[in-house]
């Protein structure tokens, strides 16, 4: 079963073409050949002579990120893009989601949608789509929310998995509250899940976990490739019968986005280290996993740092008192993805604990769990928690709340109805966005 | 519209590069006097230049923007040059038009430059996307400064001679002439603006991602640029402290294209664009210890755009360029209201004006008050700035 990724403006460029390359040396590397011949099928077409060409299309609305995406990917050795899929304009987006999705989206729709299709009907079965993307541009969140859109009306029983790279708090484009939430909002409707990754969150790992001392964009992508590979690799679940799971994308959805208000997804993986550290480290399973626990519940996304206070309340029975407030996460659905040696051995119950989770679902419904025999990326042992929980609300907030100042005073407004939104588009997206964060607070 | 200057370009060592037949020029220039630029030559010369102009846009892929490039106080930049601004609009209303403007100082040696700037004003203020205002006295500032560093320099902190941003490196004509140093400055502005077009970089900035960012109102669109470094040391050794340094001389007002404070007033935007072997983090941090000492108005706390190149410009490792939407070109803009008034309140040099065919009083009250609505504007942002500003009331979701 196949995924088709489509990478969309820089970030999804760049991201993108790291995620191929960790997944394709992963696959390549001396691994067992059902888990090569599945992450291949999953990932990349063959060529009668055993060449790998990733089942992906590149578009941006300007030329030199795709171009230096296709060239690093061919100078691997191993992969590389299919020469003809992609679609670049000269003159960018401005930053600007209107000009994305009013302007660039629809007058390019065409052409998209045909570079899509081709992939498609190269796959054998389609697993889902994956657009990767930036929020806080213009061809990223604008021609993204766009091409998703098409995608929903052409393939609408296919599963549609975007994966979104939240910017900096601090800035790096200054309308990019406004971009992310017009892009949520969107989002919300038309995609089955949202995984979320945030530039601050991948810069300290970078800098605590893997001690880098000037950390590029390039980095900060690698540490994100790495996190979607360990979940979209190859793996068994409990009832794919001892053969790696032919539909990765469904079960990811299925197992985690219960109900249609509750879809945003964050990602931690354990251990993360300079990998030159890797080969004289030894992990367990216990120790990994309680510390993965502990960082679910208390929100951390590294393991260090990690609160030890933080205790999943003790009242017993249901109702609970909401903890919007307080720093206990609670969580709606879990995904626990182990990989690596002694993997059905390891001693999984601490996140079976019914009090980590929300009353809807039993403990049993609300936590799903993938393993696989062959180690990922170089980590002997490594585990992934994709979770369905609050982590990602007081970003989300924040994020809307200085969105919502910044329009208060209209600033910027000029630009955005200049190519077709209006203040009442903008108050719609608004009130999406806080019916979903009300939503979220509101676990228990 | 005098022939010197355009003739010297093509007996110089460019004369290849401009198309002939895109050149424009007339005889008798346009006597410092904006009414002749703007209506008479204006008139003249409307379908003449708006050919030209189709046929350069017509060898563009893809027109991006048009760059503007004048001074405020004479007659054809001035005058002219808004009148071409006008056009640009009628006639590409879609591209951006970015416009640098070189502002009179007050001890301009044209004596009609304040009316001839307040009249131009008054076109960009309406029709230009953004504008980069550039004064001849802060240039003189930092090409003295410049100077003083190389001649004076004591053991230890010698510049390299080639790396100064007036030195023309790169370039192609050889002894300087007057104005050169200054003119090199602006050249390194406009290509600093456009390395992230020209040039790959981990995070791309186009240049209507300037338009769209730095410019929340439509009329508040007066970017003041600043430029580091202005020459490397020629002793290489401790790197990073040169590059902090180098983003803290950005905000200090010795290294501001115009004679102005940002640190003192209000920021409305700012767009960081680094050029050179410069990483995010090195970005961020730069930005985290840089931010509390920046008032940034309410709704925009953490207002930053950031770009990153990564070639630098010749003869540097890296280079930073600073386009700020600040209230601090409001004195800018009042000085020059002030010097206008002067001349204004006597009638002095109006009838040289007034007598060019088309021209009327009106323009000049208009003008005024163009300009100073512009300066309440920017006032009314500015009185913000002690001000404590609570959070907008957030909606209330029933449930």
């Amino acid at each position: 079963m196949s995924i088709v990724t489509v990478q969309l403006g820089q970030c999804g460029n760049q991201v993108g073409q790291e995620l191929f390359d960790i997944i394709c040396s992963d696959a390549v590397e001396g691994q067992r050949k059902t888990y090569s011949t599945c992450s291949c099928e999953r990932f990349f077409r063959q060529s009668s002579h055993g060449e790998l060409t990733a089942r992906a299309v590149l578009i941006d609305m300007e030329p030199k990120v795709i171009s230096h995406s296709m060239t690093k990917a061919a100078k691997s050795g191993r992969w590389r893009y299919g020469e003809h899929s992609h679609f670049s304009q000269k003159q960018g987006s401005g930053n600007n989601w209107a000009n994305g999705f009013c302007v660039h989206g629809p007058r390019h729709r065409d052409v998209v949608e045909e570079l899509v299709r081709q992939e498609v009907e190269c796959c054998d079965r389609l697993a889902g789509f994956m657009p990767i993307m930036s929020v806080a541009g213009g061809t990223g969140s604008g021609v993204g929310t766009y091409v998703t859109q098409c995608l929903r009306d052409i393939y609408p029983t296919s599963f549609i998995l975007n994966h979104l790279t939240w910017p900096y708090g601090t800035g790096e484009v200054i309308v990019q509250n406004y971009n992310s939430v017009l892009t949520l909002a969107h989002l919300y409707q038309l995609s089955d899940a949202i995984v979320v990754h945030e530039n601050d969150t991948v810069h300290r790992i970078c800098s605590q976990l893997l001690n880098i001392k000037h950390i590029s964009f390039s980095d900060i992508n690698r540490v994100i490739a790495h996190q979607l590979g360990s979940v979209l690799q190859p793996a068994l679940s409990a009832d794919s019968h001892r053969v790696y799971s032919r539909n990765p994308v469904g079960e990811l959805v299925s197992s985690l986005v219960c109900h249609p208000e509750y879809k945003l997804l964050g990602v931690c993986t354990i251990p993360n280290m300079p990998s030159s550290s890797i080969a004289y480290s030894t992990f367990s399973w216990p120790g990994l996993l309680k510390h993965l626990r502990q960082m679910l519940i208390s929100n951390s996304k590294m393991e260090e740092g990690i609160d030890w206070q933080v205790r999943p309340p003790s009242g017993s029975g249901w109702p609970r008192n909401p903890t919007g407030g307080g720093s206990f996460n609670t969580s709606l659905a879990n995904l626990l993805i182990l990989r690596g040696k002694d993997v059905y051995s390891a001693e999984t119950g601490g996140f079976e604990d019914p009090a980590l989770y929300t009353s809807w679902l039993l403990p049993e419904q609300a936590l799903t769990m993938w393993k696989s025999p062959v180690s990922f990326n170089k980590y002997e042992k490594s585990a992934t928690l994709v979770s369905n929980s609050q982590a990602l609300l007081r970003p989300l907030d924040d994020m809307v709340g200085k969105a919502w100042n910044m329009f208060a005073s209209r600033a910027y407004m000029h630009q955005y109805i200049k190519f077709g939104i209006s203040e009442e588009d903008f108050l719609d997206s608004f009130t999406s966005l806080e019916q979903v964060i009300s939503s979220y607070s509101q676990l228990c | 519209m005098e022939e010197g200057v355009v003739n010297e370009i093509l007996q110089g060592p460019l004369r290849d590069v401009f198309d002939s037949a895109q050149l424009l020029t007339d005889v008798s220039g346009s006597g410092n006097n904006w009414a002749v630029g703007h209506l008479t030559y204006g008139s003249a010369y409307r379908d003449q230049i708006v050919d030209k102009l189709r046929k350069a846009a017509e060898h563009c892929d893809c027109l991006q923007c048009f760059f503007l490039i004048h001074s405020m106080g004479g007659g054809t930049g001035s005058g002219l040059g808004t009148r071409v601004l006008g056009l640009l609009e009628e006639e590409f209303p879609e591209v951006c038009r970015i416009v640098t403007s070189i502002y009179p100082s007050a001890e301009d040696d044209v004596i009609t430059s304040p009316y001839n700037s307040v009249l131009a004003m008054r076109e960009l203020t309406e029709h230009a996307d953004c504008v980069l205002p550039v004064e001849n006295q802060s240039m003189v500032d930092i090409v003295n400064k410049i100077k003083l560093m190389s001649h004076g320099a004591k053991l230890g902190s010698m510049i390299r001679r080639d790396s100064t941003v007036i030195s023309g490196q790169g370039g192609l004509s050889g002894p300087e002439k007057p104005f050169d140093a200054m003119n090199n400055i602006m050249a390194n502005l406009l290509l600093n603006i456009t390395s992230s077009a020209r040039f790959e970089g981990s995070l791309n900035m186009d240049l209507n991602e300037i338009a769209m960012n730095l410019v929340p109102f439509p009329r508040l669109h007066y970017l003041v640029p600043s430029l580091t470094p202005l020459y490397t040391l020629a002793d290489v050794s401790v790197p990073t402290r040169r590059l902090d340094q180098m983003f803290s001389d950005a905000f200090s007002k010795d290294h501001q294209l115009i004679r102005a404070d940002p640190k003192h007033s209000l920021y409305l935007a700012c767009a960081l664009m680094v050029r050179g072997n410069v990483q995010v983090s090195d970005l961020r941090r730069n930005i985290e210890r840089l931010r509390p000492s920046l008032p940034f108005v309410s709704w925009n706390q953490e207002g930053w755009k950031t770009g990153l190149c990564s070639v630098p410009p010749v003869g540097h490792t890296h280079s930073l360029l600073a386009l700020a939407n600040n209230t601090c070109v409001k004195p800018t803009f009042m000085e020059l209201r002030e010097r206008f008034t002067k001349l204004y309140r006597k009638k002095a040099h109006l009838h040289h004006y007034l007598h060019v065919e088309g021209m009327e009083q009106s323009f000049f009250s208009e003008a005024i008050t163009s300009l100073s609505s512009l300066i309440e504007e920017y006032h009314q942002l500015d009185s913000t700035k002690a001000r404590l500003i609570p959070d907008a009331p957030r909606l209330s979701i029933a449930r």
